[in-house]
């Protein structure tokens, strides 16, 4: 993208954005944190604090974000590619505002609940499995916002079923423990709110997404299916 | 009534649009109906110095339509073709046809009196410039070019025009004063009132808001959109969110062509062409 006429508009927007970029670092640091706590019980002491602290930053960066937008509508009156980039931004930072608050009940539940060994089984690899994907999910998000790649963009909106998928085979697995052994009952439901998180995590995932589509193509494509989105990137 | 002939007339007109004109396609549903059309508009100033180059650009009836572009695009000079304004400065020359529905005539034809073409279409400019006359005077005197002379019908008519630019209410009891007295934005609508006067189909703006403060701004703005209930809007702005603001199509120019023509909404949120987003969003130097 040239620059605008005025450098001090260039100087604001591009705050924005890696503003952007930041906070979805910081998302992305967090989720490994959680991911940790999904995969090793031994964790050292403090590392739940650190969860707290960094949702903490995650929620002030939204609002702090929100404001520089608020703040060029105000001065700049975008218009075109730069009202597009900061509706989108204004969306895209309450998702990644939203998957911070998933990511934290993920680490939080798995530090609580230790459960029984076949539960920590499903625990370190099934829901740890589905996590990783929705981590690398996550950052091919952010890396298409960074570089307004439709093309990625449109792959991720796929990706996001397989996370649905994962999530539904969990549940069935923990379903079928339950059944057999009434014992797991409350271990296995603390899991199924870890794996639904997990879940959620890739439905905002897939927002930002959609939402680098609509940044570039003008196009609100947050109800349409995948073959519709992969054809309107498509086209030129 | 402005324009006395049915809407229902022009839809027809529309059917039988002529062929051959390649009209830039609009995005979305079927457009209203044509008001004018410009079809392969070339203007050359009198030192041959070409000024619009191939111009094809359809005018909406009883919508507002804004031309932008940076400083020597043409927007203006393209205005002026409608009301013929070119033809006062000797070797001018047009080319091409601007066709006014519903009858089909060329504005730019040579057996077309201009005058003729002025009672249709009106304009308003950038500075205010009421006549040394009185306020009644102002708004009269076309009418009088007209031949309308008893004092009943003028006073109407008068009346009338008045209050179509909003401005009846504060003159009413001044009329026999001179235009000149009022403020910069009442001197505008008086131009404006003037223009309406002789019932034309278009009005013609260029930059009618450039010399006035923020709330005569508003105040105008909101005349335009007012007006478009009657008649035809062109108009050419330096401030491109009043262009977002008043009008319903939006025509981009660059050196005398026409770079993209479309709906507002889709011109100022996703333009077809790179330079038109380059140049809304201050992208352009």
């Amino acid at each position: 993208m040239s620059d605008h006429t005025s450098s001090q508009f260039d100087s604001e927007m591009e705050a924005i954005r890696s503003g952007v970029l930041a906070m979805g670092g910081l998302v992305e640091q967090q989720f490994l944190r959680a991911i940790r706590f999904l995969q090793d019980d031994e964790q050292e002491p403090g590392a739940i604090d650190a969860v707290g602290a960094g949702e903490q930053q995650i929620n002030q960066f939204q609002v702090q974000i929100d404001q520089q937008c608020a703040q060029v509508i105000a001065r700049r009156q975008p218009a075109a590619v730069d009202l597009r980039m900061i509706l989108t931004v204004t969306k895209v930072v309450n998702d990644l505002e939203r998957i911070g608050d998933e990511v934290k009940k993920v680490a939080y539940k798995s530090a609580q609940g230790r459960g029984v060994e076949r539960l920590s089984r499903v625990r370190h690899y099934e829901v740890a499995r589905v996590a990783n994907a929705a981590l690398a999910m996550l950052r091919q998000a952010l890396n298409a916002f960074a570089r307004l790649d439709v093309e990625a963009a449109a792959e991720i909106v796929d990706e996001d079923e397989t996370i649905d998928a994962g999530f539904a085979a969990i549940l069935r697995q923990l379903i079928s423990y339950m059944m057999e052994d009434p014992r797991t009952i409350s271990g296995a439901l603390d899991l199924v709110f870890v794996a639904k998180s997990i879940e959620r995590i890739g439905d905002h995932t897939k927002n930002i997404a959609e939402a680098v589509v609509q940044v570039v193509k003008g196009k609100d494509v947050r109800h349409a299916t995948a073959e519709q989105i992969r054809a309107e990137v498509a086209e030129p | 009534m402005v324009n006395p002939m049915a809407t229902a007339t022009h839809a027809s007109m529309l059917g039988s649009a002529n062929p051959g004109a390649t009209a830039p396609a609009v995005s979305g549903d079927s457009p209203p109906p044509l008001k004018a059309e410009s079809r392969g508009l070339d203007f050359y100033y009198s030192n041959s110095f070409q000024a619009l180059k191939s111009i094809d650009m359809p005018v909406y009836e009883n919508k507002v339509t804004a031309l932008i572009g940076p400083s020597g695009c043409g927007k203006s000079t393209f205005l002026r073709c409608f009301n013929r304004m070119h033809d006062l400065y000797a070797g001018n020359r047009y080319a091409g046809q601007i066709v006014l529905h519903p009858d089909n005539t060329d504005l730019l034809a040579k057996d077309v009196d201009p005058i003729e073409v002025r009672m249709r279409i009106g304009m308003v400019f950038q500075k205010p410039n009421p006549f040394p006359k009185t306020i009644y005077e102002n708004v009269a005197y076309g009418l009088r070019v007209r031949g309308m002379t008893q004092k009943n019908q003028l006073d109407d008519k008068i009346e009338e025009s008045l209050r179509g630019a909003a401005l009846w209410d504060e003159v009413k009891h001044r009329l026999g004063e001179m235009g000149s007295n009022l403020s910069g934005g009442q001197q505008q609508r008086l131009c404006i009132a003037r223009a309406l006067a002789t019932d034309p189909e278009i009005l013609l703006f260029d930059e009618p808001t450039s010399a006035l403060d923020p709330i005569a701004t508003a105040s105008i703005e909101e005349l335009v959109t007012e007006l478009k209930k009657k008649v035809t809007i062109l108009i050419v702005t330096h401030n491109m969110q009043q262009a977002a603001r008043v009008s319903d199509y939006t025509a981009y120019m660059y050196i005398g062509e026409l770079m993209e023509f479309d709906k507002t909404d889709t011109i100022f949120f996703k333009p077809k062409r790179k330079e038109t987003e380059d140049y809304i969003t201050g992208r352009f130097g």
